[in-house]
């Protein structure tokens, strides 16, 4: 667990490092995550250590925006203010987002089921016969 | 005595001490309720918990920075956690390449729809621009959203906000707007709660199918990626 602990804190140290040095518009965290990833793909597997510890941390992820949540309090002014906006654009723009994903996603899965087989995903055919 | 108590008051309400305390007990009453009331999608946890904290600190005349130098412990995890969404997006590597065309195609429009319907719904409704460069990142897993956020010039804190409202609208109402649109493959209802409401929307896939629940990690993981990449561009792209 410290181990893991460890490794994402370096993951993610080194992914603030690039993005300042480098001016990259991409936060910290997710270059640490793109790290990680590009680590397990060169290892070919998730030690058990690391899947244990990741899978802890996600598993409460929803209390990790407990904090920033109750920041609710500062803006209670603003919320007031700009309540119409506000409340229509997070309903409709998170329900429109759901529906249009899902049935593009949805439609385009089933246009390509049948013929599957034909089409392996572009450049990935090669890394298969490490596994 | 009670000027003892007084003194212990003092000094427990700037600590770090009481935040910590306070945002664990009162998420642990959120999952208790979510629980026993039968799990019922709008008693979110998350919910229940920024209800019971922001009410005690109302109460006690605690103001949110000084509850923050002890709930910061918390939220710094946010870090590192979004660096540990690596490991589910590897482990359903080998699905992901199987549907990548479609995955690529619907992560992108659903991804682009998500954002410009809000920033077009609150321009509309006439929001000032500090609203709408706080709401277009808000369909991401918070950490990203807060950071793009900044990158862009909206208030992270706010943006933490819709981040979090967005995911309790998902959880509460996802389950019927995908009925309405008649969508029944699993692997596309997970995904679009995913793209479009992050981890809120994910945990809530993953009570009510484990498919979907694969699906929905890899949509809020992708659409991080895409949103944290392609947001801070266009803006560059628009505003200069």
């Amino acid at each position: 667990m410290l181990g893991t602990l460890t490794l994402l804190l370096l993951c993610q140290l080194a992914g603030e490092l690039a993005a300042r040095l480098l001016h990259l518009p991409v936060p910290g965290p997710v270059l640490g995550m793109l790290l990680l990833f590009a680590g397990l793909l060169l290892r070919g597997g998730v030690p058990a250590a690391i899947q244990d510890t990741a899978g802890g941390l996600l598993r409460h992820l929803s209390l990790l925006f407990v904090p920033a949540g109750v920041g609710v309090m500062v803006h209670v002014t603003r919320l007031e203010t700009e309540a119409l906006p506000i409340v229509v654009a997070l309903f409709g723009s998170t329900l429109f987002g759901i529906a249009v994903t899902a049935k593009l996603m949805a439609f385009l899965l089933s246009r390509s089921e049948p013929r599957l087989e034909e089409e392996p995903a572009a450049g990935n055919s090669a890394k298969g016969d490490r596994t | 005595m009670s000027a003892d108590l007084h003194q212990i008051w003092v000094y427990l309400s700037a600590n770090p001490l009481a935040g910590l305390t306070l945002t664990l007990v009162a998420y642990q009453i959120g999952v208790w309720v979510f629980e026993k009331l039968g799990r019922r999608p709008v008693l979110n946890p998350v919910l229940i918990a920024v209800i019971l904290i922001a009410g005690t600190l109302g109460l006690s005349g605690i103001d949110y920075r000084t509850y923050f130098d002890g709930a910061q412990f918390v939220h710094f995890l946010l870090g590192p956690a979004t660096v540990a969404l690596a490991v589910p997006l590897y482990n359903q590597f080998q699905e992901v390449r199987r549907s990548a065309l479609a995955l690529v195609v619907a992560l992108l429009v659903g991804s682009a729809a998500s954002a410009l319907s809000a920033v077009a719904l609150v321009w509309i409704c006439g929001g000032t621009k500090v609203t709408i460069l706080s709401m277009a990142p808000k369909s991401v897993t918070s950490p990203i959203a807060m950071g793009v956020s900044e990158q862009i010039g909206g208030l992270p804190s706010l943006t933490a906000v819709f981040v979090i409202i967005t995911g309790i609208v998902a959880a509460s109402l996802g389950t019927w707007v995908l009925n309405l649109v008649r969508v029944k493959d699993w692997r596309a209802r997970g995904f679009g709660m995913g793209v479009a409401a992050h981890g809120i929307g994910t945990a809530r896939a993953l009570q009510v199918n484990e498919v979907a629940g694969a699906f929905a990690g890899l949509g809020m993981g992708l659409n991080g990626l895409a949103t944290a990449l392609l947001l801070p561009t266009l803006y560059h792209l628009i505003w200069g």
